[in-house]
């Protein structure tokens, strides 16, 4: 058997498990790993600026690939740094593994250098940590590592490494183990016969059903037969801000996603439904609004892989664990076996119905003559690239008109932070997915505050060659807060404004890249006709937008599904 | 309601901390905790009393049971069981008190397991509230010093907390 040091034998379980690229930046503790990371060329390293945009890259990674992204940090601040990113993927469920470089094992306890408790610092956002406690454990616990946060309900694991685990002189036996054995852990890998027989039966007897998706749909990989059952039932579906894509956005059976900034048509039809049928979603607050309002009429079923994810804010009548595409696959055939079919007859008039909230509302947004509405821009952009890029945001009102306005087709493409809601996450997650796929067009909609929390990346976009386009919707303020100060606190704008802005344009063009300012109407379809022409550069797209606009529909606070602000002076 | 959850735990460093974390975390609330390994050495078994409605106990058993190191876990308070905390008081014992302490010790079924001229150490078993009545029935103005070990506890009958 070949004999490898801690470090070697590190990185030949990085390749052992398949990983193309890993993300990080080196320091003290973990020099051991970059160089034997150094003496190989299957991993790739991409060097970021800061630590936490190698955590939003592996994020971006993981969630337009499905795989799992890896980042390697040293340790203390090193390693904290990545807390924010660890957090992001947490709260949306990212497979993902970070290992961090930790201060030599005699050392830990005594506060020396940049010694952190890594394993403390990360137990709340992760979704299980494992420490090295020495060097021949290193290819289980990184096998073990990835299989924790790809299965299941996926999420990020910490690795921490102690500096003595990875000296060079003292090796050890390699063998990367096959399986993983795990007593206490074992993912469920198909719903319960019964639940799922019974959920049928209530489907073919709904009479106002709606199919409301989440991110679950997308981490399971179950688009397909998500959409195959939902056309096979001729019934409504909506989805979560995660769960864009799950289904094809432009069909027709789709109502748009739900939820705080969700249609009035899908917010409408829950509320009135008379069963929903939750697939891998989990009744979130952005979602729900008031619980104890929530759906009056409606009975659930509840599909989710996480049992702890089931009944946690809102009572499901029959609940199914289990992976979704199994569950979803078992209940198609079910219901093509079935003699009964859905009540046409009531599916009809409840279409009807879904069908008036549609015309009275919709999606839309009023236009003027001389300002540029953030919510053209995104729809020209929708136009612009056929439907077909892959669209990263930051975070607050840019994230929500990207999301209701580009219509997305197909799952992966849609990568926001919606859980944790972190601002700075869309230019790393951008240059995580264009780094894979090179060839498709990656839009990063930000605002000026949000790209201003990791602007720096700028620079490693530079040394990658990733010409992703960075849609600046500048309003000049930070629009949601605003936004919510103009609707909850009589306009008083507490620090939700920026003076001192930076010329982004010059900005761009001090990292290498290019910049274009568009402030004219007429110039918004040529100039991002050139934006987009320019293939092989990453260009900063600086446009300046409406400074008032609100972002719309909006539940109204502690309300029912169906209490909404549709404009500034329309409350329904 | 009181419940008591018993966890198999892997006897490994951090997995404590993770319990634990988990409740402060999630709001949840710890009323007692003791915990120790078992006769299979890489096994630990923890025992949580804690409150809640119905549903806030269904998410703390399956938050629980999330953790990668939670093997199994029981909610005791389910079933028949029986529960045991074990008590060690120090008690002012001069004079008449001293025969008095000594009676009520006997009622309650403990032992004086140390003796000075004027303190009796007295050890004591049982339910939560019966060591709460024998600190009622001494006085809390003669009570030196009180430590508890917090529940343990086990199902009645053949049901059996194992791999």
């Amino acid at each position: 058997m070949e004999l490898l040091s801690g470090a070697d034998m590190l990185i030949r379980s990085l390749q052992d498990e398949g990983i193309e690229y890993i993300y990080g930046y080196p320091g003290g503790a973990a020099l051991h790993i970059y160089d034997a990371l150094f003496r190989q060329d299957k991993v790739k390293h991409i060097l970021v600026r800061h630590e936490q945009a190698a955590v939003h890259m592996a994020d971006g990674y993981a969630r337009a690939t499905g795989k799992p992204g890896t980042v390697l940090v040293t340790s203390g601040p090193g390693a904290t740094n990545t807390i924010t990113g660890i957090a992001t993927a947490f709260m949306d469920s990212i497979p993902m593994v970070v290992l961090c470089g930790q201060v030599a094992s005699t050392l830990i306890g005594e506060d020396a250098f940049q010694e952190t408790d890594m394993i403390g610092v990360s137990r709340p956002v992760v979704k299980h940590n494992l420490s090295v406690r020495h060097p021949e454990e290193i290819p289980e616990v990184i096998r073990k590592a990835y299989y924790i946060a790809s299965t299941g309900r996926p999420g990020p694991v910490v690795v921490d490494i102690p500096k003595d685990m990875t000296t060079p002189n003292e090796r050890y036996e390699y063998a990367y183990p096959k399986k993983v054995k795990l007593r206490s852990y074992n993912p469920a890998v198909r719903g319960h016969a019964g639940q799922i027989k019974k959920a049928v039966d209530m489907l073919m007897a709904a009479k106002r059903p709606i199919i409301y998706a989440g991110g679950g749909v997308i981490l399971g990989k179950a688009s397909s037969q998500l959409t195959e059952l939902t056309q096979t039932l001729g019934f409504p579906i909506t989805n979560t801000l995660m769960g864009i894509g799950c289904y094809p956005a432009t069909d027709k059976q789709h109502l748009g996603w739900l939820g705080m900034h969700g249609t009035y048509e899908a917010n409408m039809a829950m509320h009135h439904s008379d069963l929903i049928l939750c697939v891998g979603a989990r009744f979130d607050d952005r979602v729900t609004n008031a619980t104890e309002k929530f759906c009056p009429g409606a009975r659930i079923i509840h599909i989710d892989i996480d049992p702890a994810s089931i009944s946690k804010t809102v009572d499901a009548d029959v609940p199914i664990v289990g992976p979704v595409d199994a569950v979803l696959k078992e209940m198609l055939s079910l219901v093509k076996e079935s003699k009964d079919k859905p009540d046409a007859e009531a599916l009809g008039s409840w279409w009807k119905q879904i069908e008036e909230w549609r015309a009275f509302h919709g999606m839309r947004y009023e236009t003027s003559p001389d300002v540029i509405k953030p919510q053209e821009v995104v729809e020209m952009l929708w136009k612009l690239t056929n439907g077909d890029a892959f669209v990263t945001t930051d975070v607050g009102q840019h994230q929500m008109f990207a999301a209701q306005y580009y219509k997305f087709d197909k799952p992966n493409r849609w990568i926001n932070s919606g859980g944790l809601g972190t601002m700075g996450f869309g230019l790393p997650a951008a240059m995580g997915i264009k780094l894979t796929h090179p060839e498709d067009e990656v839009l990063c909609f930000t605002g000026e505050g949000s790209i201003q929390m990791n602007i720096q990346e700028l620079s490693t976009c530079k040394q990658y060659d990733l010409p992703v386009k960075i849609i600046n919707l500048n309003n000049q303020a930070l629009g949601m807060v605003k936004q919510w100060q103009d609707m909850n606190y009589e306009s008083r704008h507490s620090q939700s404004y920026m003076e001192s802005l930076p010329d982004f344009i010059k900005l761009a063009e001090a990292y290498g890249h290019v910049g274009v300012r568009i402030d004219r109407k007429e110039d918004l379809e040529p100039k991002l006709k050139e934006v987009l022409a320019m293939k092989d550069k990453l260009v900063f797209v600086d446009i300046y937008v409406d400074r008032f606009e609100h972002v719309y529909p909006m539940q109204v606070a502690r309300g029912s599904m169906k209490d909404m602000w549709l404009s500034k002076t329309e409350r329904v | 309601m009181r419940r008591i959850i018993s966890v198999l735990l892997e006897n490994e460093p951090g997995a404590l901390s993770r319990v634990v974390g988990l409740f402060s975390q999630r709001n949840y609330n710890i009323e007692t905790l003791t915990v120790a390994p078992t006769e299979d050495e890489t096994l630990s078994r923890l025992t949580v009393t804690t409150s809640g409605s119905d549903k806030v106990i269904e998410q703390i058993t399956k938050q629980l049971n999330k953790l990668i190191e939670v093997v199994k876990l029981v909610d005791l308070t389910e079933g028949a069981h029986i529960e045991r905390e074990l008590m060690l008081v120090k008690l002012k014992a001069t004079g008449s008190q001293r025969a008095e302490i000594k009676r009520t010790v006997d009622i309650f079924r403990g032992q004086i397991v140390d003796v000075t001229s004027s303190v009796y150490t007295v050890q004591l078993a049982g339910d939560s509230s019966k060591l709460d009545g024998f600190i009622q029935a001494v006085g809390t103005s003669g009570v030196l010093e009180v430590v508890r070990t917090g529940v343990s506890g086990i199902a009645r009958g053949e049901k059996v907390l194992s791999l």
